[in-house]
């Protein structure tokens, strides 16, 4: 488990492309520089994407587990 | 990032289908800070009408594949055989597949197409009219959502010229 205090929780649960990626964006918007977002997805392709979005954001991807058919992502606001 | 990534993109189809691609690129798209102008033309236009109303038509789509949205596994995963004969002439087949499309899409978590319009819209995405093909239509501005502008080729050429991603859909 990552020890990383998350800030705020998103549940991006049974959600598909694109919404896990929109919701997240929506979220981070609301936080602060330095604060930090967990967000648990069930769609796989969510690994993928998150890598891209945080890429393409500036946002850095702490960090990202699965745990069972959920993937959980830490990720800090530029 | 200080260089505005841009991209632009072409809506040519109104179905339901075919209204996905243009506004997941777009939504994402500004979710990963980037500008977006989409511009909706021939059947693509009419997407942008206040009331959607997209639907497939499985005859004019042979790799569509028919299966049921609800029941147990074994019964979902069925491929219905069902001939063009029947798909192309029993009244009605185009608004049960698109029922079915629109069951399993919620089913399945994906966002309808008036949401991830609304997100497009609310997000600053750019929203062009072909103004040619609204008047070959006879399509008027008014029977469009709020915030759509009008052009032609050269409104979408100029900002694809400078766009780093094009698309025609």
């Amino acid at each position: 488990m990552s020890d990383v205090q998350a800030n705020m929780e998103l549940d991006c649960r049974g959600l598909n492309c694109p919404l896990p990626i929109l919701k997240t964006k929506k979220a981070i918007e609301t936080l602060n520089t330095g604060d930090v977002l967990k967000m648990i997805a069930t769609d796989p392709g969510s690994i993928n994407d998150m890598t891209a979005w945080t890429k393409r954001t500036g946002n850095e991807l702490i960090s990202h587990e699965e745990s069972g058919d959920e993937y959980i992502f830490f990720i800090r606001k530029k | 990032m200080s260089d505005t990534k841009k991209m632009a993109l072409i809506a040519s189809r109104g179905t339901l289908d075919w209204a996905y691609p243009p506004f997941i690129l777009a939504s994402t798209a500004v979710a990963m800070d980037m500008e977006v102008q989409i511009f909706f033309t021939f059947y693509g236009l009419t997407l942008l009408k206040k009331k959607l109303d997209a639907k497939v038509a499985p005859h004019s789509n042979p790799s569509m594949p028919m299966k049921m949205p609800f029941g147990p596994k074994s019964f979902k995963n069925i491929e219905w055989p069902i001939p063009n004969l029947i798909s192309s002439n029993l009244p009605g087949f185009n608004d049960v597949a698109t029922t079915l499309m629109k069951k399993t899409f919620k089913s399945k978590g994906v966002a309808t197409v008036e949401q991830l319009r609304d997100i497009c819209v609310e997000s600053g995405v750019k929203l062009v009219g072909c103004q040619m093909t609204m008047d070959v239509f006879g399509f008027t501005k008014d029977e469009f959502i709020d915030g759509v502008e009008l052009g032609g080729a050269a409104t979408f050429l100029e900002f694809a010229a400078e766009a780093d991603i094009q698309l025609f859909v």
